[in-house]
Order: structure tokens, then C-alpha cells, then sequence
């Protein structure tokens, strides 16, 4: 059953609908992708507290996720589920950032902290979307986000100060992430149309630099790498790894061995 | 049939997770809309992943089968349910059922979580946290230094 009940879509021309499909698909992948990453954690996370954050955050993500795919699924006249498990491993839109596998657990602090602060830059500005599903959806997300954002600010420090293994661990998780956080800006087909209508009422490119100086004074503090101020690449939301054809191979095990089941 | 009546019936639909409190005490019932024989509630969700979403609307959409043949429960982000949602009805029956209530937040965009939440059993303050994740998506885990004993608070959202 649909989370919410479809709402009147607004009559937005073809290149526009198509624009915003591309927008809530990008956002959507995204929270479903490190959602499943993250689930993995459950069971064998560094320490009992953390099995449980990290399924309790792996849970909201996947909520976000299947709440976007709503949206999208009301706008295209397609089912939420079918978009979410039907596709090919080549036709997630997820950032490059979110094609590895959860690695150690300083890999996955550093690539959350990068990308919860990413997701908080963007969600601050699509609370203010034109549209109004969107923007609603995004304030609510914002609230629950910002524990997500508390929790990783807290682990960064946490590895940081600690000597030896743990701050180098996550040194090299950094030099991995921080270039590759820019995906999460990668430019979407269709993108002046949709700041022009106020649906994206920024374009990523100012979401991106506002994203460096967001994360830049905390890496600082911590004597840790910080991002620098490169343009992402073409393909930032399109290129896979064998890490990600894996993942998508157990997340559609299910809707690939019984076509329309229901769970 | 009154709009009263049909808020009355939603009183008898129990959380599914916290079933000691309604949905009317929760605060997720937005709005009750009598239309002739078509009543329409809706619903806003306390967390977008919230497993409990579908069984709390099928809950409500069976009690209110029973004053009405034509029931539609809608769920909705048209505005953010917090946990300032929470009736003065709802904190006490949370108390009472062992959880601390959540204090007051506001529509602030970053949240800040409290360190301390009120022990619901002795009432001491000498808490602590020890998670802010804890077993459903809506609570928080404390540690009452007085009375030792662990206890989850309703997260503050």
C-alpha cells in the first residue's frame, strides 16, 4: 500500500517531470543504497550500542528511501516497490560515493560523516522546494537526519582523538571519501529547469561549496584532511563497481526469485 | 455523526509499539473530516521509516469500520509531527508505562538532544544517556544513576 495517498501532481511541462523523476530517483538511491550498506552492521558493529544505531539509522534510511520512490511513483504513474527492486544494477542513480561496501568500521564513519553532512545541505534547501510533497517530506527527514548527523559528528571525533590504529584507519578512510563526497553534487540532466521552477531552489554546484565549508571547520579542529574544491565528474552518479552489482544481486534476490510478491 | 464522535473512537486505537497510549494521545491524528456517510482522518507518521505506519492506519481504519461503511485513512508530511505533539494526556500514560516523556523541542531545523531525560521512575535527574538509538526508531536509551535502572525515553523529534 502507498505511504501516502498520491496527491494532485502539479502540471509541470515534460522536460520539467522528467527533471524532477531524475532529482527524487538520485535522492531515493541514495538513501536505499547506504541504507542496505548499513544494515549490514546488525550483529557485528563494533560494540552493542553501535548494532543498534546502526540499524536504527539503516531503518530510517530505508524509510526515506521507500517514502521517495513514492513520490516519484506518483509523479511517473509506476509502483514504488517495481522502481526500488526492478532495475538493473546500471540503472541506480546513487552518488559514486555509495558504490563500495562498508569496509572497516572508520570507512564507514568517514563516509558517513561526509555524506550526512551532503544530505543535510540538501535537504535544507528542498524543505524550501516549490514542490510542496517534496518539501514536506524533506522538513520531516531534516528532524530525523540531524541525529544521524550528531551520532557521526561524535564517532569522527571519537576515532580522531584515539592514537594509533583507530586514526590512522580513518585518515585513509578520509583520503578515500572526501574526494569522492562530491558525487552527491554531481549535476542532474534537466537541473537549470528544476531551479528555475524553485523545485531545487539551488543549484547542486552552491550546495556543494556550501558542503566544504559545512564540514571543513570539524575536520580542522581534528588535524584531519579537508575536502577541496573540485568539480564533480560527468559520471558521478552513473558509474558502478562490482561492490554495488553484489549488493543489488542480495537487495533483489527476493523480487527477482518471485516476480510481484509482496512483503 | 460528529466529528467528536469519530475522535472518540480514534481514543480507543492503541499505539501498536506503546499500546498504554492512543493515537489520539500521540498526536498523529492530524485532522477528522465528516463528509455524509465518508470519513476521512489523517495521519501524520512520527518517523518516515516507521514499521509501524500501515498497522496503526489498518488499526484505525477498523474501528472506524464500525461507524461508517466509508473510511479513509490518509497519510500525510504536510506538516512535521513532532514529539510537542504528544497530549499532556500521552506524557502521563508514558510515565506510567515506564518511558520518559520527551521535553519540549519546538520547530527548531537542527536538533539538539537533551542529555538528561527525568528517570519515569523515581524521577531523579542524575541520568544519562547511553544511546540515542535504541529499540524502535521513536526511542532513546537513559541510565538512572539513583535508582539503576535503565529506561528509554520517547526520543525528542
Amino acid at each position: 500500500m502507498p505511504l501516502t495517498e498520491p496527491m494532485p501532481a502539479p502540471t509541470y511541462d515534460p522536460e520539467t517531470r522528467a527533471a524532477l523523476a531524475e532529482l527524487l530517483l538520485s535522492l531515493a538511491d541514495d538513501e536505499f543504497v547506504i541504507g542496505f550498506w548499513d544494515s549490514e552492521w546488525t550483529g557485528i558493529a563494533p560494540m552493542l550500542e553501535e548494532d543498534v544505531a546502526a540499524s536504527s539509522i539503516a531503518q530510517d534510511e530505508i524509510g526515506h528511501a521507500r517514502a521517495l520512490y513514492e513520490l516519484l511513483a506518483d509523479l511517473t504513474g509506476d509502483e514504488a516497490d517495481r522502481i526500488a527492486f526492478g532495475r538493473a544494477a546500471g540503472d541506480y542513480r546513487h552518488a559514486a560515493l555509495l558504490n563500495h561496501a562498508r569496509g572497516d568500521w572508520a570507512f564507514t564513519v568517514a563516509r558517513r560523516f561526509v555524506y550526512e553532512h551532503a544530505d543535510a545541505v540538501r535537504l535544507e534547501a528542498l524543505a524550501r522546494s516549490s514542490h510542496e510533497p517534496l518539501a514536506g517530506l524533506a522538513t520531516k527527514m531534516r528532524r530525523e537526519e540531524s541525529y544521524h548527523l550528531m551520532h557521526f559528528d561524535l564517532w569522527l571525533r571519537r576515532l580522531a582523538e584515539s592514537s594509533g590504529e583507530a586514526r590512522s584507519r580513518l585518515e585513509a578512510a578520509l583520503a578515500r571519501c572526501l574526494p569522492e563526497a562530491r558525487s552527491v553534487f554531481t549535476p542532474l540532466a534537466g537541473e537549470a529547469r528544476l531551479v528555475e521552477a524553485g523545485i531545487l531552489p539551488e543549484p547542486l554546484d552552491a550546495l556543494r561549496i556550501r558542503w566544504i565549508e559545512r564540514v571543513t571547520p570539524l575536520l580542522s579542529e581534528l588535524g584531519l584532511p579537508t575536502p577541496e574544491a573540485q568539480a564533480p565528474e560527468p559520471d558521478g552518479r552513473t558509474r558502478r563497481t562490482d561492490e554495488f552489482r553484489w549488493l543489488h544481486s542480495e537487495f533483489t534476490m527476493v523480487a527477482g526469485s518471485e516476480e510481484g510478491a509482496l512483503w | 455523526m460528529s466529528e467528536a464522535a469519530v475522535w472518540a473512537a480514534l481514543a480507543d486505537v492503541p499505539d501498536p509499539e506503546i499500546p498504554s497510549i492512543s493515537v489520539v494521545d500521540l498526536g498523529v491524528i492530524r485532522g477528522v473530516q465528516v463528509d455524509g456517510e465518508r470519513l476521512t482522518v489523517e495521519m501524520l507518521p512520527t518517523f518516515v521509516g516507521c514499521p509501524a505506519i500501515e498497522l496503526m492506519r489498518a488499526q484505525i481504519g477498523e474501528r472506524l469500520a464500525l461507524l461508517s461503511d466509508d473510511v479513509v485513512v490518509k497519510l500525510s508530511f504536510a506538516e512535521p509531527w513532532t514529539s510537542d505533539r504528544i497530549t499532556p494526556d500521552g506524557r502521563e500514560k508514558l510515565r506510567g508505562a515506564g518511558f520518559a516523556p520527551p521535553a519540549g523541542i519546538g520547530l527548531a531545523d537542527e536538533l539538539a538532544m537533551m542529555p538528561i531525560a527525568t528517570c519515569p521512575y523515581c524521577g531523579s535527574r542524575n541520568t544519562t544517556l547511553e544511546n540515542p538509538f535504541g529499540p524502535t526508531l521513536c526511542r532513546a536509551i537513559y541510565h538512572c544513576a539513583d535508582c539503576r535502572q535503565p529506561f528509554e525515553q520517547f526520543k525528542r523529534i
